[in-house]
């Protein structure tokens, strides 16, 4: 067999795409379910960091395995997801979404292990044409042109990764992918590639837009990966560059307003994910092994709790085919395991005492502090609030609970509420024993979240956020849900730019038919002299119909056939 | 759909919901009146305010809402808004 320790991870999850378009059936279904987990398996056990596999193409190499602490790390987690999100859609019988979900954790795996930026543009724009087939398959209208766009911002990035890289090339003379640091054009570049798979302020869109267009499965895988394998990136190539820390504080803050006034409940989710992504992309930005740690430790929490999450609305949509907070309400009555399972997404991504997000948000913030950002500290403690107020309190109050909308359905299907269960005991297990995971993280520092003054400082800070809620609810100032769409970065791309490309093209339209009439002006005094003089009443000088010039032609020529014949 | 007769749920009675609500507001006092018992590690000179956390928490939830609700008269546009004219 394959299974050699230097095998690449991407490649039984490519092989196995290809054995689940060959079946059907429950054999389908057991392909699908094993591949995360033998792959898994082979990782924890066989693989230790320091293998590597690498092939020759012409004269490049490509160094398709590397692994380190780091690399492991988003492997096993990569598994995990890819599990969790394959248990989820074992019902799903479109064989499209089937393949198309292992090639998507596949690029997700090969990206991570990638030792060369060509590899990783390779993965890279894997990861987008394999998922934008989760988008596309909706099959809706609006899904369809959500995808374009979303194929748009990512193919745009795998283009400025290549041009990076191959200026990176010509200014190092390598291609490894180790610290690269924002110098140079080539720095840059690779900057703002990773920069828009990381739905960095403004580059955003893509995320808000396409996530919640996909089906109620398909949005789950899309949740694991894209983002995580940036973060990634970014840990690998840009630890420590200060400007993300502002960057990651700024995309801690601006989603949450929109979260609070945003109607779809899985945009509202799309929304806090680029919050929480704001958080790793701080911590990367600091730099230190404490905060790298938490980066990417929040990485990896925030991939099995925001997927719980997305996998309780997944549910509810499959069951009820809504999604609208206006429209939903009261289902914990029909579905009451998944508003269980919903409540313990939202208490590890509120970070509460016990569960997941905890023990590792609070090493970001921790770090902050230590580094002397306190304003900029101020502002994640603000983001943390806003995060259990719209992500903690609205995903479950507005779903589950509010009020009756008088649906009644039947509970998730039976391996809905099995990787949502898996989903929910990760979550409650890693904020209950975070050493285990701590063990795995790349850095070297010691840490503990479990002390007074954190547990208090949290629990208040929670509290007296879901305090407030109660209060406006009760004052009647809480935003009501309402059908909506809200202006984002969205509309400089959908509205300011076709409308000002339009512009520019009427203005030059214009402009063309203006230098045209300018420029007929002479021909046409010329034309009105000589009709004014004696010449034009000569008999030739007429102006004469195409036709009867064809006409006369035809005469000469046929004229021609006579004389050759005659003579 | 909604059926006569339908079996009571635990939030339909009005007293369950007063219950919650009443258990979770002396939790929250609890909390406040903790914060003057025990000793939190001071980093940050704003940590000093008696319950900052709760204060804080409190106060940023309304601002965020309150601004929010501000956001809706600028941002806010008809469901349909992106699908006419393209």
């Amino acid at each position: 067999m394959m299974w050699t320790s230097n095998l690449p991870p991407f490649i039984p999850f490519f092989v196995a795409a290809l054995l689940v378009l060959a079946t059907r059936g429950w054999l389908r279904g057991a392909i699908l379910v094993a591949t995360p987990v033998l792959g898994g398996l082979h990782l924890w056990f066989d693989v230790s960091a320091g293998t590597g596999f690498s092939m020759s193409i012409l004269d490049y190499e490509l160094v398709l395995m590397r692994t380190d602490k780091l690399s492991l790390l988003f492997g096993y987690l990569f598994h995990i997801a890819a599990f969790i999100a394959v248990v989820f859609a074992l019902h799903v019988r479109d064989t499209t979404q089937n393949v198309v979900g292992l090639l998507y954790a596949g690029s997700a795996l090969g990206a991570v292990f990638a030792g060369d930026l060509i590899t990783l543009f390779i993965f890279w724009e894997l990861l987008a044409l394999t998922s934008v087939f989760l988008i596309w398959s909706s099959r809706t209208r609006r899904a369809i042109f959500a995808g374009f766009r979303y194929l748009l911002f990512q193919v745009t990035s795998g283009v400025l990764l290549l041009a990076g890289a191959l200026v990176y090339y010509q200014q190092t003379g390598s291609t490894a992918f180790n610290f690269i640091g924002l110098q140079g054009i080539a720095g840059w570049l690779i900057f703002i590639a990773f920069g828009i798979k990381c739905a960095f302020p403004f580059l955003h869109n893509w995320l808000t837009d396409a996530y919640p267009e996909s089906t109620p499965t398909g949005t789950v895988f899309l949740s694991a990966f894209t983002t995580k394998v940036a973060i990634y990136a970014l840990a690998r190539g840009y630890p420590g560059t200060e400007l993300l820390v502002y960057i990651g504080a700024a995309m801690t803050c601006f989603p949450i307003f929109y979260a609070v006034i945003e109607n779809d409940l899985r945009r509202v989710l799309a929304y806090s994910m680029i919050n929480q992504v704001g958080f790793m992309v701080c911590g990367v930005g600091i730099g230190t092994a404490l905060a790298l740690n938490g980066a990417v430790a929040h990485a990896f929490n925030d991939v099995i709790f925001k997927g719980l999450l997305f996998m309780t609305m997944g549910a509810v949509l499959y069951r009820t085919g809504r999604m609208n907070g206006s429209d939903l309400g009261g289902l914990y009555k029909s579905m009451p395991k998944t508003a269980l399972l919903c409540i313990v997404g939202a208490s590890s991504i509120s970070a509460f005492p016990l569960f997941s997000g905890f023990v590792s948000k609070s090493m970001v913030m921790a770090a902050m502090i230590e580094e002397g950002y306190s304003y900029l500290w101020l502002m994640l403690l603000f983001a943390s609030a806003g995060v259990f107020h719209h992500a903690g309190i609205k995903i479950p109050y507005f779903a589950f609970f509010a009020h009756d909308s008088g649906i009644r359905t039947k509970e998730a299907p039976w391996n809905m509420l099995l990787a949502m269960s898996i989903a929910a005991g990760l979550c409650i297990f890693i904020g209950t024993q975070p050493q285990y995971l701590y063990a795995l993280l790349p850095w070297t520092v010691e840490y503990w979240p479990y002390d007074t003054t954190h547990v208090l400082a949290q629990l208040q800070l929670l509290f007296f956020s879901a305090l407030a809620f109660v209060w406006l609810n009760k004052q009647g100032l809480y935003p009501p849900e309402l059908h909506s769409v809200n202006l984002d970065a969205e509309w400089l791309f959908r509205k300011v730019m076709p409308a000002s490309a339009l512009y520019v093209y009427r203005t030059a339209q214009d402009a063309g038919n203006n230098l045209k009439r300018l420029m007929m002006m002479p021909l046409l005094g010329a034309r009105t002299l000589f009709l004014r003089s004696p010449l034009s009443s000569y008999h030739l000088a007429a102006s004469w119909p195409t036709g009867s010039m064809v006409l006369w032609i035809a005469v000469i020529l046929g004229g021609y056939l006579l004389l050759d014949v005659i003579l | 759909m909604r059926k006569k007769n339908e079996k009571q749920y635990l939030f339909d009675k009005p007293e369950n919901v007063t219950r919650l609500l009443r258990g979770f507001y002396i939790i929250c006092a609890a909390l406040f009146l903790v914060d003057f018992a025990l000793h939190r590690h001071i980093s940050v000179d704003w940590e000093k305010i008696p319950a900052f956390y709760a204060l804080f928490g409190f106060v940023a939830c309304v601002v965020l809402v309150l601004i929010a609700r501000e956001m809706r008269k600028v941002v806010m546009r008809k469901e349909d808004y992106y699908d006419v004219d393209e």
